[in-house]
């Protein structure tokens, strides 16, 4: 019945799955309610007016009928005339159209508003996870966050804009008519009172039950989600293997899951809509016996026995309708908890209260730097020191999964150090502002992502090109540069990463580019990346392998351009080969957490090992050399800082 | 994974399984015979107005999917729908046995003394109350389960299609397209199937009942309903014609909301590293804003038809009553059936907002199923023939023979005019500059792509006769990007050989060297990638996708610049294990390296689309052409 029970051994994101799901199941209806007040500002008076036009709208619906009665007593009098039948089709003509109108303006005054709350939540769910740092999106699952993002709002629109009102209104008959049917038979009154009783006693155990299926559907409606995602992005590997049945039945298997849920969901309340029927009306079948009983020992009257099951006609269509109603509060209540789920966590990585900034030069300085990823054992980054002076180009060298990239992305406090300090011109990377912070710092990542728009604005995204002027992350410091200079800035980075193939594209620089770029091969994207980086015109470069993908001459063009780009801004790029580090004045290398040396490419290929190791490694001539090449320094087990060869260098 | 196999060979009922039936590629006439051949697929999904004949052609295609995803649910659905009228029909009988039975049978019987009169009508009543709301359980069941029977199968064949269709759609359309097709449009048919049978069903029901005793009564009346009709169609059509255009608009806005939601959570690192957090914020704050009013403008159209369609009918029981208000004056009418008439009259009308729900409900379903059945029309362009041959064991022998390739139609030709063998057991390095065409020539044996003339063989075996199953155990293939996916280690590696033993698994790492750095993870080979392999460095990520490459153990290997990320140390493992992996194998390997050209015994320089030159790598350097210079270059770099 429960997922992550069947799964065996929990991993972090059902941990944490779990935990949301004990979270919401503490959280009271009217805890969550209020958890919506912010958003509902503009929809509270008229939500209020929609349920007074939704009240009289059902009051001339009960009343139509009333009126009718007595308007044809009216006609079949003696000597009526002409003018009371057209008084009767006044009367009703206005009762009808008076109707229609409430009905109309009930809509009218609801539905905008309540949409306007689910775009605002919608707006601030996007807005909460643009913010969040890259820690969070990689412990949530895509699908989870897209889900909430869309089918949770949509349900709470309904909730608001429909749901609430009704189970109002049929409340609010239900209780009214119960009072009619108290003036007419105290008795019988007080028997079909009694049919709320089992209401009442089940009603908790049916909410837990129906609280469960509905969470579980929600957050099996996201794990669909994510498979799907999944599988559309690792779509090239899945035809390479033939997989794509493998990862069909993996598919199947969560919507299957998804499907079990949902009719449990739904046979949990039909249960309940089956009590809401089977009750009041088996204790109506006891009140018929009662009250005819009691008209037969004349303690009743015939009409008194009418008019009550008259009213229980009445009631039948609202008490049923309660039952589901009911269910679309808890359903909308399980949206409100997995849209707080996301909301409440507090964004880790945030610009300080109080930032400070400093002259730009483009020092880098790591002091001490530790890091550890979120759930792992231990550091990965374990006290390394660096200093990169301003206009430097510094290659960062290590064997694969050595860290390097992890300490790039500390710079721009993609993610924050554990331990130690990061610093730029003198001010530690967590005192700036993160729009400050980040427009000194431009980065290429060792996977390109692109976005699925023109080229243009691919390589001027860390420019001011489609930018509002008072966006928080406008070049401030008087560096919007006009539409033509943003022309050159395009034309200059391009040419420079060689990614002037752009220009042969159908629609050239205007050109869509298909989701991350696909249409494109690793080189070209590659190299868009790199233009992108260099657009940005930071102070600080940071290139994760960005020639891994381009054959040797066009990794030579892009060579000879970056030296002179990169002349006067500093750099730190990271280099699995000879070729790259080529680039760099002075190479520094991470090992085992540390940086063990720092020095020329000649002076380290002599003096450092580690070095040689990885960039000048002996061709393995049998398979005992396997052993010798340090694959795993930095994963191992914990390394002795006495052995490891640890020269710090801080100039 | 065989455990997770395991499972899903359990998922109940055969008949979910089988979705050829709304593969509607299927029964798509051939294009020049089609008149709608422009709005076949995904390609109209954008547009929002048609003319006549497209919008039947449209909504016929929408609901031929529907019909076609109800069959096996179909026995359930009728008996939900005879379920449902007897359960209203039990319900509608309870005042009948409250009022007449009780009241005016009972209680006069009571008074005689015969005590029938009080346990005839309670029974009664108790007997419809349990009826009613026993089936009502049964058929809210039923329905659930009939809906989701359907949900599942259509979310399992779009799936199957997403897989199914070639790479060059994928370039297009986004994963955030495929996934909002999967997540909004079919929660939008959700709300059909789950409430639409009963509602629909009731209300014609009762208002079939309700006109039956009204003509009965007094026909004068009936032909004031029949009136009532006009109004109403007109209304409808008006809601149709608008609804029809509102809710497609509500799927695109939808669609693009989700595609840039999807696309900047996936993106974040650039987003943020690029700050351009407010600006995504604000683009999505307009397509929110644009979905909001397309939405409360499709819901506004409801909004007037509801009330329109209890105008007319309010103003129908006004006319009914002036009208038989005067024949009860002149005498010709009794005052007591009036006033059961225009009771009647008034109920008549009131199912038609259930109806009317029902309506709506399938207006946004239909527009929902548009997007969905023009995914489901789109043909793979790589698809196996009806009797595929079988290749048992294969040697690896490659053959292209005036081989040509385009994209589309009207497009360039990628590969020129390829002649070319590759015999079994060689390992043959392409290379060329950037974007020249080496990855065309490899897609195209891993069936990215089919050739558009000419002939590609695999030990003779034209490959598009091939049968899918022996051409993935014949041909893997290391794509550039080295994709993992959620699951541990060990599953990643599975993928490319569920059936593999853990023993297969770890030997197929260490061949790779990926086997010490999987071991230095926190719980080994059972280490969850988490999200997008976000932990795994890049290199090695590439490390566990070539020890997929080794698992699947393929007679024709295909290396698509696989090794770009890796460092020297973690090539030359990668390296030394290809030259054992190699051995009997033919493989085809992209590469920017020297140290992976060197292991070849012979090299393609492809150039625009065709191969310039080709010769063992020896032979090419003496030429002195393209690879010569590369070699050079190459040679400098190293020993730098």
């Amino acid at each position: 019945m429960q997922q992550s029970e069947q799964k065996g051994a929990p991993g972090a994101q059902e941990r944490a799955a779990r935990q949301r799901y004990e979270r919401g199941q503490q959280r009271s209806l009217i805890e969550a309610l209020k958890r919506l007040v912010p958003y509902l500002e503009g929809l509270k008076l008229r939500w209020f007016f929609g349920m007074l036009a939704a009240i009289a709208a059902g009051i001339i619906a009960l009343s139509i009928p009333v009126v009718l009665g007595g308007l044809v007593d009216d006609i079949e009098a003696e000597g009526a005339a002409a003018a009371v039948v057209w008084t009767a089709f006044a009367v009703v003509l206005g009762l009808g159209v008076l109707e229609a109108i409430f009905v109309f303006l009930r809509r009218f005054f609801v539905i905008p508003p309540a949409s306007d709350a689910e775009t605002n939540m919608r707006v601030s769910l996007f807005e909460r996870l643009v913010g969040q740092s890259a820690a969070f999106h990689g412990a949530w699952e895509a699908g989870q966050l897209q889900s909430r993002a869309i089918a949770d709002l949509n349900m709470l629109r309904r909730f608001f804009a429909f749901g609430s009102l009704m189970l109002l209104t049929s409340s609010i008959t239900v209780l009214v008519g119960i009072g009619v049917m108290f003036s007419w038979s105290p008795t019988l009154a007080a028997l079909f009172l009694c049919a709320a009783v089992p209401v009442i006693a089940l009603g908790p155990a049916f909410r837990r039950k129906f609280v469960h299926y509905s969470r579980s559907a929600q957050d099996q409606a996201g794990e669909v989600a994510t498979k799907v995602e999944e599988s559309v992005h690792g779509i090239r590997v899945l035809k390479a293997f033939g997989r794509g049945d493998w990862a069909r039945s993996s598919f199947k298997e969560e919507a299957a899951t998804l499907r079990d849920l949902e009719v449990s969901k739904m046979r949990t309340l039909a249960k309940f809509q089956m009590l809401m029927v089977l009750l009041p009306e088996g204790v109506l079948a006891a009140c018929i016996f009662t009250g005819l009983y009691l008209a037969g020992q004349g303690d009743l009257t015939a009409g008194a026995l009418a008019g009550f099951f008259a009213m229980a006609v009445v009631l039948k269509q609202p008490i049923e309708g309660i039952g589901m109603l009911i269910g679309m509060v808890f359903m909308a209540k399980t949206s409100i908890d997995r849209h707080i789920d996301v909301m409440d966590v507090e964004p880790d990585i945030v610009s300080p209260a109080e930032p400070k900034t400093a002259a730009e030069k483009g020092l880098v300085e790591l002091e001490d730097v530790h890091f550890r990823y979120p759930d792992a054992a231990e550091d990965l980054i374990r006290g390394a020191n660096l200093r990169i002076e301003p206009g430097e180009t510094m290659a960062l060298v290590s064997a694969t999964g050595g860290g390097t990239s992890t300490l790039l992305n500390l710079v721009p406090r993609l993610y924050d150090v554990t331990s130690g300090t990061v610093r730029i011109d003198g001010v530690d990377v967590r005192d700036y502002s993160l729009p400050d912070l980040r427009s000194r710092v431009a980065v290429a990542f060792e996977d390109p992502t692109l976005f699925s728009t023109t080229v243009k604005s691919n390589v001027l995204l860390g420019t001011s090109h489609q930018r509002d002027d008072d966006d928080p992350a406008h070049p401030s410091r008087d560096r919007a540069p006009s539409r033509d200079q943003l022309d050159e800035i395009l034309d200059e980075a391009l040419h420079t990463a060689d990614a002037e193939f752009v220009r042969e594209l159908p629609e050239s620089l205007e050109t869509r580019i298909g989701e991350e770029g696909l249409s494109l091969s690793g080189g070209q994207r590659q190299r868009l990346a790199l233009s992108r980086a260099i657009a940005a015109k930071p102070s600080v470069l940071l290139l994760d392998d960005p020639l891994s993908a381009l054959d040797v001459r066009t990794e030579e063009r892009v060579t000879a351009r970056l030296r002179e780009v990169l002349d006067g801004t500093t750099t730190l790029i990271i280099a699995h080969r000879p070729s790259t580090v080529a680039l760099a004045d002075r190479v520094a290398v991470l090992h085992e957490g540390r940086i063990a040396d720092v020095g020329t490419h000649t002076e380290l290929l002599e003096r450092s090992a580690i070095y040689s190791r990885i960039m000048k490694p002996t061709p393995p001539e049998s398979q005992d050399l396997m052993d010798a090449i340090p694959a795993d320094e930095d994963q191992g087990e914990a390394a002795d800082p006495a052995v490891s060869a640890n020269t710090e260098v801080t100039k | 994974m065989s455990e997770r196999n395991g499972r899903t060979a359990n998922v109940d009922d055969a008949h979910f399984t089988d979705t050829a039936a709304l593969d509607l590629s299927k029964i798509t006439p051939p294009r020049d015979e089609d008149e709608f051949a422009h709005l076949r697929g995904t390609s109209a999904e954008e547009d929002v107005t048609f003319t006549k004949a497209e919008r039947k052609f449209i909504r016929r295609r929408s609901l031929s999917l529907l019909w076609r995803a109800s069959a096996g649910v179909r026995g359930k659905l009728l008996l939900t729908a005879i379920a449902v009228v007897v359960s209203q029909g039990a319900q509608a009988a309870t005042p009948f046995i409250a009022g007449g039975l009780a009241i005016d049978w009972g209680l006069p019987r009571l008074m005689d003394g015969d005590s029938a009169g009080l346990w005839v009508p309670a029974l009664l009543y108790l007997l419809c109350a349990v009826t009613a709301g026993v089936l009502l359980y049964w058929y809210t069941r039923m329905t659930a389960e009939a809906s989701q029977a359907m949900l599942y199968k259509l979310r399992d064949e779009v799936f199957r299609k997403t897989q199914a269709l070639s790479l060059d759609f994928h370039e297009d359309y986004t994963s955030g397209k495929v996934i909002s097709r999967q997540t909004s449009d079919l929660e939008a048919l959700r709300e059909l199937l789950d409430g639409g049978v009963n509602q629909l069903v009731q209300g014609l029901m009762f208002m079939l009942f309700t006109t039956i005793y009204i003509w009965i009564s007094d026909f004068r009346s009936g032909l004031v309903l029949l009136a009532a009709v006009v109004p109403i169609i007109f209304l409808g059509r008006w809601y149709q014609k608008n609804a029809e255009v509102a809710y497609r608009r509500t799927r695109i806005s939808s669609a693009r909301m989700i595609v840039h939601f999807v696309e900047s959570m996936t993106g974040i690192r650039a987003v943020q590293a690029f700050r351009r957090e407010d600006a995504r914020s604000r683009q999505y704050r307009k397509l929110a804003k644009i979905y909001r009013d397309d939405m409360v403008r499709s819901i506004g159209l409801f909004g007037v038809l509801q009330p329109g369609l209890m105008l007319i009918g309010n103003l129908a029981v006004a006319a009914v009553l002036l009208w038989g208000g005067f024949r009860v004056l002149e005498g010709d009418l009794g005052a007591g059936l009036l006033l059961g008439i225009v009771l009647a009259t008034k109920r008549v009308f009131q199912p038609l907002d259930m109806i009317a729900m029902f309506y709506n409900s399938l207006q946004s379903a239909t527009a929902a199923l548009e997007k969905v059945s023009g995914l489901l029309e789109e043909t793979p362009k790589v698809r196996q023939v009806k009797s595929p041959q079988r290749l048992e064991d294969c040697a690896g022998d490659i053959e292209f023979t005036d081989a040509e390739f385009k994209y589309s139609d009207d497009g360039p030709v990628v590969m020129k005019q390829l002649d070319l063998h590759i015999p079994a057991g060689q390992t043959v390095a392409v290379v060329g500059r950037t974007g020249a065409g080496k990855s065309t020539l490899v897609k195209l044996l891993a069936r990215f792509y089919d050739v558009t003339s000419g002939s590609l063989t695999l030990d003779g075996v034209e490959l598009r006769e091939l049968s899918e199953d022996d051409h993935h155990r014949h041909v893997a293939m290391v794509t550039q990007e080295a994709f993992l996916f959620s699951g541990s280690i060990r599953e990643n590696i599975a993928l490319s050989r569920p059936e593999a033993t853990e023993d297969e698994i770890i030997a197929a790492a260490k061949a790779v060297g990926a086997h010490e750095f999987i071991m230095g993870l926190p719980e080994g080979y059972d280490t969850d990638v988490n999200k997008r392999g976000g932990r795994i460095s890049a290199g090695q990520r590439q490390l566990v996708s070539f020890a997929r490459a080794f698992l699947a153990d393929p007679a024709v290997l295909i290396l698509d610049e696989a090794t770009s990320s890796l460092d020297l140390p973690s090539e030359q493992l990668v390296q030394q294990g290809l030259e054992r992996l190699l051995g009997n194998r033919t493989a085809l390997i992209i590469a920017h390296r020297l140290s992976t050209v060197s292991i070849a015994d012979r090299v393609l320089v492809i150039d625009e689309g065709q191969v310039v030159e080709d010769g063992s790598p020896q032979e090419l350097i003496d030429a002195g052409g393209y690879f010569s210079k590369l070699h050079s270059a190459w040679s400098a770099t190293m020993g730098n």
